[in-house]
């Protein structure tokens, strides 16, 4: 059962959600995208969509702008519900619920807060122990704890895509979703994404990333992915016919 | 219990960012001052008049002083997209919703408590002698307007015209909160002054109805 798709009613809920926290924190998850339909009002984001994502993948989506890859990834978040279709995550334990850690191009941040204090912030609100540490922690591995006090509108636009990162991967997530994460970066804060997102793939998460054509981002994916007016119409591991997605993708 | 370590932090993050930037506040502040003023100046009341009159004035500007201030409650989580940010750290999104409308009504009580000196003199009534009973009435009332425009606030959010959308949906819903409010308000204003439980019931039972609501259905609102 995915995390955010609650039983029909809160009747059906436990008081055990501390625990889910806990166990939700770090686990290899895949994702099984079976029929998959999302349509606002007439106009259709998804259509009938099949994909299966083995955990450990790196899959990089590509297509045109409104191909519906940001949906894609929004309803493998849970914050979309889907009109139709199911959405699975193979590799957990029935009733497990998974860790995703989800990035947009939005910073998803508050601006009026510290850059420590949007991380402590989420910290506690995902049942973190030690809160403040974790905090510091996440500062440290980005390169931001000479900032840690300051405030977040005043930081640059990689520096907030550094902060943002930081606060997906708060809670350890087997599943990480970056949708368009590099937009806007230059070209050192792109080769420091580019590095973390490596050093991901390579701890063994299960990562699914759009992209907008070739880029230091796409060269790390194991697998990709084209999606076309909400269907997918290309889909290849690494090999001879890896390049031609992205290139097609972009036409 | 993480539905209330979680509403405890955004509590914080709400009153944190309010009193940081204290742009609610203050907009509210001045908005309710003006019109208590204006209304005092218009109708130049008597006592007797005052007595009349006074509180229905009063929680009108309150209530229109509430749309302003509930407004961009969910709004401004649109700027950076952090309502997802928090629908994906949160194990209950009714924690969202708790802590914004606490954070609404304890920054309405502070500007009912800041201007009730105000219109004490300038509408030349008697409120100390019955402070608390008034504050117990303004905690009700604050509370029943809190947790119907947080909720309507994360509907209009999500639409279109939702500068005036909100203040459509929200000022005839709280009918009833205007008048138990005003009417237990006037009871405490009046020469012998009472408190009336029958009008506190009424927001009593509003307030109980409206967040059973919330907590039942406030995750369907924050769908996209």
């Amino acid at each position: 059962m995915p995390r955010n798709a609650r039983a029909p009613s809160k009747f059906c809920e436990t008081w055990c959600e501390a625990d889910a926290v806990s166990a939700r924190i770090g686990r290899p998850a895949g994702l099984k995208f079976t029929k998959i339909e999302k349509r606002f009002a007439s106009l259709y984001a998804l259509r009938r969509l099949d994909l299966e994502i083995a955990p450990g993948e790196c899959v990089a989506l590509t297509g045109r702008n409104g191909s519906g890859k940001t949906t894609l990834l929004r309803v493998a978040s849970q914050l979309t519900r889907p009109t139709r279709g199911e959405l699975a995550f193979p590799g957990l334990k029935e009733g497990e619920a998974p860790a995703i850690g989800y990035v947009s191009h939005a910073i998803m941040l508050y601006e009026e807060l510290t850059a420590e204090e949007n991380l402590q912030l989420f910290a506690r609100l995902l049942g973190i122990a030690e809160p403040r540490r974790r905090a510091t922690q996440s500062l440290e591995a980005t390169n931001l704890s000479a900032r840690a006090t300051s405030l977040v509108r005043t930081f640059s636009r990689g520096m907030k895509q550094r902060l943002a990162i930081a606060r997906a991967l708060l809670s350890d997530p087997g599943v990480l979703l970056l949708d368009e994460a590099g937009t806007g970066l230059d070209t050192e804060s792109m080769a420091w994404l580019a590095n973390r997102i490596r050093a991901l793939r390579d701890e063994g998460r299960t990562i699914v990333m759009s992209v907008h054509g070739e880029s230091a981002l796409s060269q790390l994916a194991t697998r990709a992915a084209r999606l076309d007016a909400g269907t997918l119409v290309a889909d290849t591991r690494a090999g001879a016919t890896f390049q031609s997605v992205f290139a097609a993708g972009e036409a | 219990m993480r539905l209330f370590a979680n509403t405890a932090a955004l509590l914080g993050k709400e009153l944190q960012t309010e009193f940081r930037s204290r742009e609610l506040l203050t907009t509210t502040i001045v908005f309710v001052l003006i019109v208590i003023v204006l209304f005092s100046f218009t109708f130049d009341p008597s006592v007797s008049e005052s007595r009349r009159f006074g509180p229905g004035l009063l929680w009108l500007a309150f209530l229109f002083s509430a749309s302003l201030m509930i407004q961009p409650s969910f709004l401004k989580e649109r700027t950076n997209d952090t309502l997802s940010a928090l629908r994906l750290s949160v194990g209950d999104p009714f924690a969202i919703f708790l802590a914004k409308l606490l954070a609404n009504a304890c920054m309405l009580l502070l500007t009912q408590l800041l201007l009730l000196p105000i219109f004490a003199v300038l509408y030349n009534v008697r409120v100390f002698p019955v402070f608390p009973q008034l504050m117990l009435v303004f905690l009700l009332g604050s509370t029943g307007v809190a947790v119907t425009g947080t909720a309507l606030s994360a509907i209009s959010a999500q639409a279109r015209m939702r500068e005036l959308l909100l203040p459509l949906l929200l000022l005839p819903l709280l009918v009833p909160i205007l008048i138990a409010s005003t009417e237990a308000t006037a009871a405490l204003l009046d020469e012998k002054p009472a408190l009336r439980w029958d009008w506190l019931g009424i927001l009593v039972a509003f307030d109980v109805v409206f967040l059973t609501a919330l907590w039942l259905f406030g995750e369907y609102l924050l769908e996209e």
